[in-house]
């Protein structure tokens, strides 16, 4: 005989059971690793089949993010501060670093959208979505790695002796840019102006955070960002070793562990909801 | 929970919004609502009203349960609660064991893969593991038959195999209760009945809720049926009594006297109209005639209209080989169909009268009347009854004239 798990549906809130809660949320998480998996294939080969270009489309918008910068810097027409190296190096190791906090931001709500028809008709493990997002962020960033081989090749640097760190402070910043896209999906799915407004706000973050200029010493615009020491940091574990925001990067990675938390417990008390208002 | 019932449902409701932009609202406050561990509230607020208003019902392993009930009846509501998509509002759902559900066939679906890739997704979405999948692979294909096409896009598949294909996923599942949401309306005859098989070869270890139009299907298959009507039981128990309580609900759709006319120099109209007709009986009726010259052969032709907006039944003198005289002046006719062998129900009848010289009508009541038939409520045969002449008696009155 099979045994028979009961499941109980109420209109009470989930939270009022916070011991079976905890355990569903981690018995899901554990379930959804194979479906995450399959999913993440089946996009990254549909996304292969229909596209010439290919690997292409992920090495573009960091090199067009910062060559523009990169000819500037050279031209003298804008100053972007005394790079410890040089500044087209310094420019395109940002740049990678920033895309992908991009598009870890990016990637909760845009699998969560592109899933729609499978959540309003199929219940299964609702964190597989955004493991294959994840996934894809993370696959992303390693296509972008030999692009970052290629630049130091290029202008013959020497990895820092701190460089192992430098995957410490990409996680925390695929982390950082995945909570706020986390906690962002429940208002994104139900209303058009999250998804509309967010291209925007990153690329004004982006010029308001140290990945193409230098923060001169004592910047109070940069010291209050908190994206300030997480960039800042994670690239100078790479390049130069000597990190000055270590301090403010173990705190920022504090709370987007807590917050990361909150938004998957949002995330899952929502999606019903969601689910309700998105019809078939 | 008692051994056998492994569905309970308890007082179920859910609520909607009729304006979409309060909808969003109200689905964020209550996502707040959830979070902060407190309570919705359980009245209506502006704009909302009750989808699925205090359901209850229990289903035991071995029993089907049909879902009937008109478009926005709340079907797929109930069903998407018990799968778990959507929270009630009020009251409770127990299920014990795995749940499948075919709410849509071919969700999860992705066109550009092939077959054999979206077995595996689709499979793991169900929840089964990649090995589970390796050993059932082989019977899905064979029972969805599409071995030439397995390594082939699913976009160049036709509806039909999608279907199949989805069909023979999800019941490799083997799920303790079995949501089916319309889906075995689609497919060709012959896959039907196969699917019909498989459920009956599964029927014993689960509980199936089978949401179809069909009443017949509903009848043939399950055991007992729960009538809704816009959200609310109307009827939960008997198959019979299930079908007839719906079919009351459908009926006051026909229209009738929509269109009536009679040939140029005519004068015509519908006499006395049987308005019931039991089962096996004989439906009867008259027509008043005025007529300014002979018609040496005229037909008559009955068409009874179901439910479905086709002909049930279409009783046509021509076809039949015989044929009426009409004199020139007034005269009665009057004509009688029957024996009925039709399913119990409401029928929009049109009658005309034509004359085989030119087909021109010399009468033509389109959806004339309305006629309830009582006869079974499922199985009836398909047979067309004679039409004859009864009488046709003249009245005398233009010759007078002149």
């Amino acid at each position: 005989m099979r045994d028979h798990p009961l499941t109980v549906y109420t209109p009470e809130s989930p939270l009022r059971q916070p011991t079976k809660f905890v355990r569903d949320m981690i018995a899901d998480l554990l379930a959804s690793r194979e479906l995450a998996w399959r999913l993440f294939v089946r996009d990254l080969s549909a996304q292969h089949r229909t596209s010439v270009l290919g690997y292409f489309w992920v090495f573009v918008p960091p090199l067009v993010a910062s060559l523009p910068f990169v000819y500037l810097n050279s031209t003298g027409v804008v100053r972007m501060g005394d790079t410890p190296i040089p500044y087209a190096a310094y420019a395109i190791v940002g740049t990678i670093i920033w895309q992908t906090f991009v598009d870890a931001l990016n990637s909760p709500l845009r699998t969560v959208n592109a899933a729609r028809s499978m959540l309003t008709r199929i219940n299964f493990p609702r964190e597989a979505i955004l493991l294959s997002g994840l996934m894809q962020v993370a696959f992303a960033f390693l296509v972008r790695l030999v692009l970052l081989i290629a630049v130091f090749a290029a202008f013959a640097l020497q990895p820092a002796a701190t460089a192992p760190l430098f995957f410490v402070g990409m996680l925390s910043v695929v982390g950082t840019g995945f909570m706020i896209g986390l906690i962002l999906t429940p208002f994104g799915i139900l209303y058009s102006d999250v998804p509309n407004s967010l291209p925007i706000a990153t690329t004004f973050l982006m010029l308001l955070t140290p990945v193409l200029w230098y923060p001169p010493p004592g910047s109070g615009l940069a010291a209050l960002n908190p994206l300030t020491p997480l960039i800042t940091t994670t690239r100078d574990w790479l390049t130069t070793g000597s990190a000055a925001h270590v301090g403010g990067f173990i705190l920022v990675s504090a709370v987007t562990v807590t917050f990361l938390v909150f938004g998957w417990v949002a995330y899952r008390l929502a999606l019903p909801h969601l689910i309700a208002r998105l019809g078939n | 929970m008692s051994d056998d019932i492994i569905v309970r449902v308890e007082g179920l409701s859910k609520k909607f919004c009729r304006d979409l932009k309060r909808s969003l609202w109200y689905g964020l406050k209550d996502t707040a609502a959830d979070l902060l561990g407190g309570h919705s509230s359980n009245g209506l607020r502006r704009d909302e009203f009750w989808a699925l208003d205090e359901v209850s019902f229990e289903l035991a392993r071995g029993e089907c349960l049909g879902l009937i009930g008109r478009n926005g009846a709340g079907k797929t509501t109930l069903l998407k609660m018990l799968n778990g998509l959507i929270k009630p509002d009020k009251g409770r759902i127990e299920l014990s064991g795995r749940v499948g559900a075919l709410i849509s066939l071919g969700a999860g679906f992705n066109p550009i893969l092939t077959g054999r890739e979206n077995i595996y997704i689709n499979g793991s979405v169900l929840g089964l593991t990649k090995k589970e999948i390796d050993s059932k692979l082989a019977d899905i294909v064979e029972f969805a038959e599409i071995d030439d096409f397995i390594d082939t896009a699913v976009q160049s598949y036709s509806t039909g195999m999608q279907v199949r294909l989805g069909f023979a996923v999800a019941t490799a599942l083997q799920p303790d209760v079995l949501l089916l949401d319309e889906v075995l309306a689609v497919g060709d005859a012959a896959f039907r009945a196969k699917c019909y098989e498989r459920l009956a070869r599964i029927r014993d270890s689960a509980a199936f809720i089978l949401v179809s139009h069909d009443t017949d299907q509903i009848a043939r298959v399950c055991s007992k049926v729960l009538v809704l009507d816009v959200g609310r039981e109307r009827h939960l128990g008997d198959v019979e009594d299930g079908i007839r309580v719906y079919h009351e609900l459908s009926r006051p759709r026909h229209r009738t006297s929509s269109y009536e006319q009679s040939a140029e120099g005519t004068v015509a109209s519908l006499g006395s109209c049987d308005e019931t007709v039991a089962d096996g009986g004989v439906f009867s009726f008259s027509i008043s005639l005025d007529l300014p010259e002979l018609v040496a052969v005229a037909d008559v032709r009955v068409v009874f209209w179901g439910d479905d907006g086709l002909p049930a039944l279409d009783a046509y003198t021509r076809t039949q080989r015989s044929s009426l005289r009409l004199d020139a002046g007034s005269s009665t006719i009057t004509l009688a169909v029957g024996p009925l062998t039709l399913k119990r129900g409401r029928y929009a009848v049109s009658i005309a009268v034509l004359n085989r010289s030119n087909n021109l009508h010399l009468y033509w009541g389109d959806r004339i009347r309305n006629v309830d038939v009582d006869g079974p409520i499922t199985g009836a045969v398909p047979y067309t009854p004679p039409l004859t002449c009864v009488s046709i008696t003249a009245e005398n009155s233009r010759s007078d004239v002149g």
